[in-house]
C-alpha cells in the first residue's frame, strides 16, 4: 500500500510580530515548522506503516529549497521518501495553482491508495488545497477526519462538524484532510534523525511534473492579492478606577449604565 | 477569459442542516443584498437553497432579503456529501452564471466551495471578513481602519469587481484578494461578521426551481450517520453577552465562576485557548482565530493575555472589558474598560451588583 502524505513548511505564527512602524511581517528569527494539521497527516499515515510494515509513506511539498529540513523532519519521524516540487515557476501560486502542482507531483509518484494531508495551514488558513488536490485528481475527499478506520480498500471515518460529527465511508483512493483530534504525533527518533539526515530528498521543477505558466505560477492563480496590511490599533479605552474590587465593579457597571451598553 | 457581461446577480449558498437554515446563511444574505445593490440597479441576489424537502425554508429567504431563490430538491441531497452538492452547485452555476457566490466559512461550506471553484477553474477566496464592490468605501475602510497605503487606487467606483479581504497569519496581516480574470468570484465568509437584514414578514420574490442531474452513482462517499453532540451546542455567535476566561482562571474550577457570572447576565461563556489546551473547559467555547468569531454587544475578557489569534475572534466585539492583574496584557491595550484587578474577586462583585444597575 502506498500512502501521499501532502506537507507544508510554515512560520511559526506564535512568534509573529509586528513592525509597528512599517506595519509589516518580521520574518527574521521566525522558526519554520512543520504545519500543525499536517503533523497530524503524517502520524496517521506512520499508524498504516506500524501495523503493517510494507505500507510505503511518501511525503510531498511544495516550496523554496529550505523546505528539505522539514522533509528531513517527516523522514526522521517515520516516512520513507520525501519529494520537494521547487521551482521559481510554481513562486506565487494561489491554492487552485497549487493544487495543479501537487496533483501533478502525485500523478508523477503514482500508484497511490491513499492521500493524506492537514486539513489547513497556520499562515493562510483557506483549507483549500485539500479539496482541491482531490478535485484535480477526480477522487473523492473527506475532510476535517477526526477519527480513521480501514479494513482492506474500505476506510470509515468520522468527520467533524461544528455540533457533532458525520460517519463516513468510502474506498481507496481518496483525499483526507485531518484535524489535531485525530491523534498525536509521534516524535522524531534518534535513529530517525541520523536516516533523516542522510535520505536524499527528491527535488522536482515544474518540468519535470509536466506543468506550465498556463496551470502554475502567480500568472495562472485566479486570485491576486491586492493589498496587504495590518489593523490599525484601536484608541486607547478607559482603566476603570477603584481601590477595592467592589468598587471596581461598581464604577465598571456605572460606566456602563451610563453610555446604555446596560 | 470569460465573457463578464454573461454573468449577472450574487448568489448566496444559504446552507440548512436537517431543514433548518444556518445563521451565516441570513447573514449572508444580508451582505449579499448590500453588495448586489452596489453593483447595479438590476443586479440581484439569489439564494441557492438545496436540500430535500426544503419547500418550508423559500419564505423565510425572501423575509431575509432574497429577491431570488434557486431550489435544487432532490432525494439525494438530504445529507451533505461533497460530490452530490458539488455536482448541484456546478451545474446550477454554469447554467445560470452568476458573478458573485458566497458561502458561510462552516465545516460544510469549507469543503464545498473549493472544491467547486477547482471544477471552475475560479478564484476562491477564505475566510472572509470584509466584502467591498464600491471603491470609496474601501478606500474609506483602509484609511479609517487599517495601516494600508491608498496609494495607486482611484477613487472613482470604476472598478466593480469583488474586494474580499480577510485575516492571515492567524490575524497578524490582513489581505484583500480580487478575482481579476476569471468568473464567477467565489467567496467563504467567517459566520457571526456579516449582518443579516431586518426579517420582513410576508416578503415576495421569484422562485425558480433548478431539476438537479444526479444519480447514485455520482455519490462515492456514504453517510452512514450524523451523530449530534450530546454536549449543548454553544451558541457564541449569537450571544449578546460573553464572558470568557483565559489562563488567568487558573483551573477549571475557575471557569465555574463563568458560568455563574454568564448565567447572571444572560451570557454565554466563552475561553481562550489556552484554557482550550489546558483541558478547563470544551474546545466548542473557543474564540479565537482557531475557534468562534464573535460580535457579542459586550465582551468580557477574564483573565485573558489576549495573544493576536484571540484577538483576531472577538476584536468586532461591540464593548471590550478587560480583567486582568497585568496592566500591560495586550488585551487590556484594545480593551474599552480594563479592570486591572484580580478576577476572582472583581468578577463576583460584578456579578453581586449587576441587578443593582441594571
Amino acid at each position: 500500500m502506498k500512502i501521499i502524505v501532502c506537507v507544508k513548511q510554515v512560520p511559526n505564527t506564535n512568534e509573529i510580530k509586528i513592525n509597528p512602524e512599517t506595519g509589516t511581517l518580521i520574518r527574521d528569527g521566525v522558526e519554520s515548522i512543520l504545519n500543525h494539521d499536517d503533523a497530524n497527516a503524517l502520524e496517521e499515515a506512520l499508524k498504516i506503516k506500524d501495523r503493517d510494515p510494507k505500507t510505503e509513506v511518501i511525503v510531498l511539498t511544495m516550496g523554496p529549497p529550505q523546505a528539505r529540513e522539514m522533509l528531513e523532519e517527516c523522514i526522521a519521524m517515520g516516512a520513507d521518501e520525501a519529494v520537494l516540487l521547487s521551482d521559481r515557476a510554481l513562486g506565487g501560486s494561489d491554492t487552485w495553482a497549487t493544487s495543479n502542482a501537487l496533483a501533478a507531483g502525485i500523478r508523477k509518484i503514482g500508484n497511490y491508495d491513499l492521500i493524506f494531508a492537514g486539513r489547513q495551514a497556520i499562515d493562510g488558513d483557506t483549507a483549500q488545497v485539500g479539496p482541491q488536490i482531490a478535485e484535480k485528481l477526480g477522487i473523492p475527499q473527506i475532510t476535517y477526519v477526526r477519527e480513521f478506520q480501514m479494513e482492506g480498500k474500505r476506510i470509515t471515518v468520522q468527520r467533524a462538524l461544528e455540533d457533532g460529527y458525520q460517519v463516513l465511508k468510502t474506498t481507496m483512493p481518496c483525499v483526507l484532510t485531518c484535524i489535531k483530534e485525530l491523534n498525536t504525533p509521534r516524535y522524531m527518533s534518534i535513529r530517525g534523525i541520523l536516516k533523516g539526515a542522510a535520505a536524499e530528498i527528491k527535488v522536482w521543477s515544474a518540468e519535470d511534473i509536466g506543468v506550465n505558466e498556463e496551470l502554475v505560477g502567480l500568472k495562472a492563480s485566479p486570485t491576486n492579492v491586492y493589498r496587504s496590511f495590518t489593523p490599525k490599533p484601536k484608541g486607547k479605552g478607559v482603566s476603570v478606577k477603584g481601590d477595592t474590587a467592589k468598587e471596581l465593579a461598581g464604577n465598571l457597571l456605572a460606566e456602563l449604565k451610563e453610555k446604555h451598553i446596560i | 477569459m470569460a465573457n463578464f457581461a454573461e454573468y449577472k446577480d450574487v448568489w448566496v449558498f444559504t446552507e440548512q442542516r436537517q431543514g433548518k437554515l444556518m445563521n451565516v446563511a441570513r447573514q449572508l444574505l444580508g451582505e449579499g443584498y448590500r453588495l448586489s445593490r452596489e453593483i447595479s440597479k438590476d443586479t440581484r441576489v439569489c439564494a441557492v437553497l438545496a436540500g430535500d424537502g426544503v419547500d418550508h425554508l423559500v419564505d423565510e429567504l425572501y423575509a431575509y432579503g432574497a429577491d431570488v431563490v434557486y431550489q435544487i430538491d432532490h432525494f439525494l441531497l438530504k445529507e451533505y456529501t461533497t460530490d452530490a452538492y458539488a455536482k448541484a452547485m456546478t451545474d446550477a452555476i454554469r447554467t445560470y452564471k452568476p458573478e458573485i457566490v458566497l458561502f458561510g466559512a462552516t465545516f460544510i461550506g469549507r469543503d464545498l466551495a473549493p472544491r467547486i471553484a477547482a471544477r471552475l477553474d475560479t478564484g476562491l477566496t477564505a475566510d472572509c471578513t470584509r466584502l467591498d464592490i464600491n471603491t470609496a468605501n474601501y478606500v474609506e475602510y483602509l484609511k479609517t481602519y487599517t495601516t494600508a497605503s491608498t496609494d495607486g487606487i482611484s477613487g472613482r467606483n470604476d472598478d466593480n469587481g469583488l474586494k474580499q479581504t480577510r485575516p492571515a497569519f492567524g490575524g497578524n496581516l490582513m489581505a484583500t484578494i480580487v478575482t481579476p480574470n476569471t468568473r464567477p468570484q467565489m467567496a467563504t465568509v467567517r459566520p457571526g461578521v456579516m449582518d443579516p437584514r431586518e426579517k420582513k414578514q410576508g416578503a415576495r420574490g421569484q422562485l425558480i426551481r433548478v431539476c438537479a442531474q444526479l444519480s447514485a452513482d455520482d455519490i462515492h462517499v456514504e453517510v452512514v450517520e450524523v451523530v449530534k453532540a450530546a454536549k449543548e451546542l454553544v451558541s457564541l455567535t449569537d450571544a449578546d453577552i460573553i464572558c470568557s476566561g483565559g489562563r488567568g482562571l487558573g483551573s477549571a474550577e475557575g471557569f465555574r465562576l463563568m458560568e455563574e457570572f454568564a448565567a447572571k447576565v444572560g451570557g454565554v461563556v466563552g475561553a481562550s485557548r489556552a484554557a482550550v489546551d489546558s483541558g478547563w473547559i470544551d474546545q466548542s467555547h473557543q474564540v479565537g482565530q482557531t475557534g468562534t468569531t464573535v460580535k457579542p454587544k459586550i465582551y468580557f475578557a477574564c483573565g485573558i493575555s489576549g495573544a493576536i489569534q484571540h484577538q483576531a475572534g472577538m476584536k468586532g466585539s461591540d464593548v471590550i472589558v478587560a480583567v486582568n492583574k497585568d496592566p500591560q496584557a495586550p488585551m487590556m491595550q484594545i480593551a474599552d474598560y480594563a479592570i486591572c484587578g484580580d478576577l476572582k474577586k472583581v468578577v463576583p462583585e460584578i456579578i453581586a451588583q449587576w441587578d443593582a444597575e441594571s
